[in-house]
């Protein structure tokens, strides 16, 4: 199932903004280690540099200094494209707000990432399976303002496992959902982390989640304070 | 993401919003057939100019007194024996037919109608050089010149306009200048040109209009028409005919009294012309289809910044910046071609239009579309498309995929 070893190694990652003529330090020399098959939660006060070390891990932007290795690459000199590849292969999102195309839909949002992989044959069937996976075969081809919000995230759920990524990084997932949905989806996701070993990283504010995770990794003021 | 894909996604993102697409293809729309149907009817006039130009006489040279280049002294009139001259097998071996003519504008009567058409005084040389066909009777003999007779053939446009009807009309007597004279023929239609109806004329014997109509001094000639022995030999009688002229007028060297045009050079003027105003015309019309564009890339950066988010997420799922470029480029490229389509349809249905328009009115000129218009017109609106989409595309591959995530 799991492999041995470390998803995600970080060496002393800092991440400086530019604001104006001010600089602004969102990480200060984070490291951190994520072992394969884990479940870990990021927590932290706003401002504290969750989203930064968020969009690092996967893959949407790049440290300032440091080093980040993800499933045994170094990737954090990658050029655009080649990070693109790495989050259309090893990544998988959830987001607070789903980020379905609303014109499309369930089974062509998760044909979306095979889609860039450059995958030609079996996409209908692939996606069908993602999304029998997440319970939702009898609304395969409903559009997304068809679907309630625990719905909407389960599609987004299969898009995000479509390409059997090394880590799926969920941010705030039950955010914008009512308590009984984003109960559901909290059990898919340690289920999926259960049955197929998948790493499992959630940000959140919640600590009713985070209590639910291996580990948590508490960030103040762009350092880690507690594991 | 291959190319029948990134179709397929464009026709789907373009439905979402009908209306919009629909007026930005408009655009194209009125650019492209503005451009068809400019062309159309640039070439079309082009066609019946030439037509009537080519209607004369291939072979044809035309001899006038005066030179237009520069102010010469002493110009002399060409006479008859100048014509005469030019006759002469010896001196000019490539002049087949030579034909005098002297012109003029004359009153024409017959009841109570009367018109004012062109007078032309010719000999019998005339039928065959300005390739005149009669629709009934008979062209002017030697006698008839000989004998200063007074005896006419008239245009269909004078017999419609003194008789209204074109047969039946030989035997009859009209007056010129209050003069009698026997209809002996009518001519067959040439056609009308811009260069005037060659159908509004009347001739009668050269002798005749000089001494009765037209006053001119003894032996005087306005024109005389030349037909070389072929078309290739049109410049060699040219020069055999200078050469004549010059050693009978006494000219100093370059400055002849006198001009001679051929056929090609009055082709070559008028081909000229009509190429300057169709490419007038086309230029106009390619102004419309250049605001066409602008309005494809205003639609499509509105079109990019609604979508920034959706932008953000598909650089997420693994979309290079290449991925998005082709998605925004096969957007706008697509608005242009279907605007080019139906553009052309436009643009035919226009020309047709205006070509009945202009038959109806009297002045029947077919415009044409050719192939290399729809062709021009195809390539230059995807161009169009493609340039005016490399921005607003340029702009939406280039998102930052953190920030376009957040654009709310």
């Amino acid at each position: 199932m799991a492999k041995k070893g470390n998803a995600i190694v970080a060496k002393d990652l800092t991440k400086v903004y530019q604001m104006g003529h001010v600089e602004v330090s969102a990480l200060c020399g984070v490291s951190l280690e994520i072992k394969y098959g884990e479940v870990v939660s990021i927590m932290g006060p706003s401002g504290s540099g969750k989203s930064t070390l968020m969009n690092i891990i996967g893959c949407l932007d790049r440290p300032t200094s440091g080093e980040y290795y993800l499933d045994g690459m170094l990737v954090s000199d990658l050029s655009d494209d080649q990070l693109a590849l790495i989050r259309n292969q090893k990544v998988g999102f959830v987001f607070q707000n789903f980020n379905l195309l609303a014109r499309s839909s369930a089974l062509v949002n998760v044909q979306l990432p095979m889609r860039y992989a450059g995958v030609r044959e079996g996409m209908q069937e692939r996606a069908a399976k993602s999304l029998e996976a997440v319970g939702l075969s009898d609304r395969m081809n409903h559009k997304p303002t068809e679907l309630s919000g625990g719905q909407q995230q389960r599609v987004a759920l299969a898009r995000a496992l479509i390409n059997d990524p090394a880590i799926l990084l969920a941010d705030e997932p039950t955010g914008n959902l009512d308590s009984k949905s984003g109960e559901e989806i909290i059990e898919l996701l340690l289920d999926l982390n259960k049955k197929n070993g998948t790493t499992l990283i959630i940000v959140t504010h919640d600590p009713k989640i985070s209590a639910r995770t291996q580990r948590i990794i508490r960030l103040y003021d762009g350092k880690v304070v507690k594991e | 993401m291959d190319i029948v894909l990134a179709i397929k996604e464009a026709l789907e993102s373009l439905s979402a919003n009908k209306l919009r697409a629909g007026l930005t293809i408009l655009g194209i729309v009125i650019g492209v057939a503005a451009v068809i149907a400019m062309l159309a009817i640039g070439t079309g006039a082009q066609n019946t100019i030439l037509g009537s130009i080519n209607s004369v006489g291939t072979n044809l040279l035309f001899v006038f007194q005066g030179n237009t280049q520069q102010d010469i002294r002493n110009e002399q009139p060409i006479t008859m024996s100048d014509v005469n001259a030019m006759e002469d097998v010896l001196q000019a071996p490539h002049v087949q037919m030579v034909s005098p003519v002297v012109y003029g504008y004359v009153n024409a009567t017959y009841g109570g109608e009367t018109t004012r058409p062109e007078l032309l005084g010719v000999t019998s040389n005339f039928e065959a050089t300005a390739n005149y066909g009669l629709s009934e009777g008979s062209f002017i003999s030697d006698e008839n010149v000989n004998g200063r007779a007074s005896v006419a053939l008239i245009g269909p446009d004078v017999a419609e306009k003194l008789f209204g009807r074109r047969d039946m009309i030989t035997g009859e007597t009209i007056r010129l200048e209050g003069q009698p004279f026997r209809v002996i023929g009518v001519l067959e239609s040439k056609g009308g040109g811009s260069v005037g109806s060659q159908d509004n004329v009347i001739f009668v014997p050269l002798t005749t209009a000089r001494v009765r109509l037209l006053d001119r001094e003894r032996d005087h000639v306005d024109i005389v028409y030349i037909q070389a022995v072929d078309a290739e030999s049109v410049t060699t009688a040219s020069n055999e005919v200078a050469q004549i002229l010059r050693t009978r007028h006494h000219t100093e060297i370059g400055l002849d009294d006198f001009t001679i045009y051929t056929q090609e050079d009055i082709l070559s003027v008028a081909g000229t012309i009509t190429s300057v105003l169709t490419i007038f015309l086309g230029g106009i019309a390619a102004i419309s289809l250049l605001v066409g564009g602008i309005g494809i890339m205003n639609i499509m950066l509105v079109s990019v910044t609604e979508r920034t988010k959706e932008i953000g997420l598909r650089k997420a799922l693994g979309a290079r910046k290449a991925d998005i470029l082709l998605q925004f480029l096969t957007e706008s490229s697509l608005l242009s071609l279907f605007g080019g389509i139906i553009g052309i349809v436009f643009g035919w249905l226009i020309s047709v239009a205006v070509g009945k328009i202009a038959t109806a009115s009297g002045t029947p000129f077919t415009p044409a579309v050719g192939l290399n218009a729809i062709l021009l017109a195809t390539l230059f609106s995807t161009a169009v498309g493609l340039f005016f989409g490399i921005y607003p595309a340029n702009r939406a591959a280039n998102l930052e995929p953190v920030e376009a995530l957040r654009y709310e």
